[in-house]
């Protein structure tokens, strides 16, 4: 086991070290130590992340409804999430699918650090996840109720279940989490702002957060609703950082995270080392866009200098405008093609609230298996100066890794994660680097 | 157009609109059992009175919720009021 592995946070550089001086960084870095994925690229952690390696893509033409008259015809779905063995029976018509995916990653996630809520305080367990759309398919559900049947007929869990909290909220009721809970609405930077809204209740007495964030957009009205952005693409191709991007497609599912304070026993997956969100500026105002100074928080946040992040996981939003504006700021923080990048999302299309949930729990398991999963279906522009990591993966030392999200008008995060203890042993690999 | 409850009509509600515990097996003899005993909170009360009311045809003041502890005095009450309203 490498030094790295076992003293993840501090033991990266002098410089690092320094620049944690400089930034005067007081709080204690949590650990990620449990990982629950629902995703197109499979029902489970482990069939996504063989899935993601290979390159196998979750987007296909849409099968849970008839999208003919649709513009957009191809989405990311998953296959084999089954809601009778992964969500309580009393739930299921209480809730919308995103909750449903939430519910089965997060036992998923629990079971996966080995956290055992019922033997806990309930007081010192935490719930935050980031939500975006909502339950947006119940509600359309009952919509068509009210206005076939009449009002007696829309359930009476149309109250709680198409709202922002309703996942938050079961999951804390289904095991016992009384401690600080809450819920982000931050588009597609939910779940960073989510993670970092974990890890403030964590310095603040919490032991244990369930994050992360999912999303279930592929029903006619939210679908509806998306297509009016005309962000989306008709073409049924979702190409991040290639000339002929078209916009980008939708996708259901996310990742569920346990993140614990750093003093728990265990190995971990990894090391939340840095967090920080911006906001762009208004349209017009000739400013620049948030996200570099974001990344540079983050990594002052971490107490890392540029050099020390081994990969990216970009937004990739799959618009012209933006991919650009994400590689400038890239090449000004990392230098041109000054750092691995990948856009997995490329396999899943875009989960909204679940996009950047997913994105860490996939750079998670990068860090542990040493290895950067490609971004599929692209040929990158040239001017944009990024190396990107396409169609196949790239063995690599891997002791951090940068996700990056940004969401319509405007919100913008990024989070750094270092390897945990779980990590492959990489030492033969140093002198590659 | 009304009719009788029965203790099926009553499982097949709790089934299909408000689901089903694991561990209760509600074609067992629940009928002295109590809701929330089965597992069904307020909300699952409010969305089984809904149904009785469309399938029985016979209006259900909410504070009948009071008198709806169990599955029998469930039926008991709504066959009453059906039987007042005829």
């Amino acid at each position: 086991m490498s030094i790295l592995a076992s003293v993840p946070a501090a033991a990266l550089s002098e410089a690092a070290l320094s620049a944690a001086a400089r930034a005067g960084r007081t709080g204690f870095a949590p650990v990620f130590t449990g990982i629950g994925v629902v995703a197109p690229t499979g029902a489970s952690t482990e069939e996504h992340w063989a899935a993601t390696r290979a390159g196998v893509s979750g987007l296909r033409p849409i099968e849970r409804f008839d999208a003919d008259r649709y513009p957009v015809k191809v989405a990311g779905q998953i296959r084999g999430f089954d809601v009778k063995s992964r969500v309580p029976g009393r739930l299921v018509p209480a809730t919308d699918r995103w909750t449903q995916f939430a519910l089965g990653a997060a036992q998923a996630a629990l079971d996966d650090a080995g956290v055992d809520p019922a033997a806990r305080d309930p007081l010192e367990l935490s719930v935050v996840t980031g939500s975006s759309s909502g339950g947006n398919e119940f509600g359309q559900r009952e919509i068509a109720r009210l206005w076939s049947s009449g009002p007696g007929y829309v359930s009476a869990y149309q109250s709680i279940a198409w709202f922002y909290a309703a996942t938050t909220g079961q999951i804390g009721i289904r095991h016992g989490m009384k401690g600080p809970c809450g819920v982000v609405v931050t588009e597609q930077a939910s779940a960073l702002d989510a993670i970092g809204q974990a890890r403030r209740e964590l310095r603040d007495g919490a032991r244990t957060a369930v994050t992360g964030g999912t999303e279930a957009p592929i029903g006619p009205y939210a679908l509806t609703c998306q297509i009016a952005s005309g962000l989306l693409s008709t073409d049924g191709t979702y190409k991040p950082f290639d000339p002929t991007a078209r916009g980008y497609l939708p996708g259901e599912g996310g990742a569920i995270l346990v993140l614990e304070h750093p003093d728990r026993a265990g190995s971990h997956y990894g090391v939340l080392l840095g967090y920080a969100a911006g906001f762009d500026p208004a349209p017009g105002s000739g400013r620049p866009p948030a996200l570099r100074r974001t990344i540079e928080a983050a990594l002052a946040d971490a107490g890392l200098d540029p050099g020390d992040v081994d990969v990216v996981f970009a937004d990739g939003a799959g618009i012209p405008e933006r991919d650009r504006a994400e590689a400038e700021a890239l090449a000004a923080v990392f230098g041109p093609e000054g750092v691995p990048v990948t856009v997995p999302k490329t396999m899943t299309g875009r989960l909204y609230a679940g996009g950047a949930a997913l994105d860490v729990a996939t750079a998670l398991l990068a860090l542990r298996d040493a290895v950067i999963p490609p971004t599929v279906g692209v040929r990158p522009d040239p001017d944009l100066h990024l190396d990107l990591v396409r169609d196949t993966e790239r063995r690599a030392v891997l002791r951090t890794a940068l996700v990056v999200a940004r969401g319509h008008d405007g919100f913008t995060s990024a989070v750094v994660v270092g390897r945990g203890t779980a990590g492959t042993d990489t030492r033969h690999m140093e002198g590659t680097r | 157009m009304m009719r009788e409850l029965t203790l099926d009509d009553l499982r097949t509600m709790m089934r299909s609109c408000a689901g089903v515990d694991e561990l209760v097996d509600l074609d067992s003899d629940i009928a002295e059992l109590t809701f929330e005993d089965l597992g069904y909170d307020s909300l699952a009360l409010l969305e089984i009175q809904s149904r009785i009311q469309q399938t029985c045809g016979v209006k259900v003041p909410d504070d009948a919720l009071e008198y709806m502890r169990t599955p029998g005095e469930t039926i008991a009450w709504v066959n009453s009021l059906i039987l007042a309203a005829a």
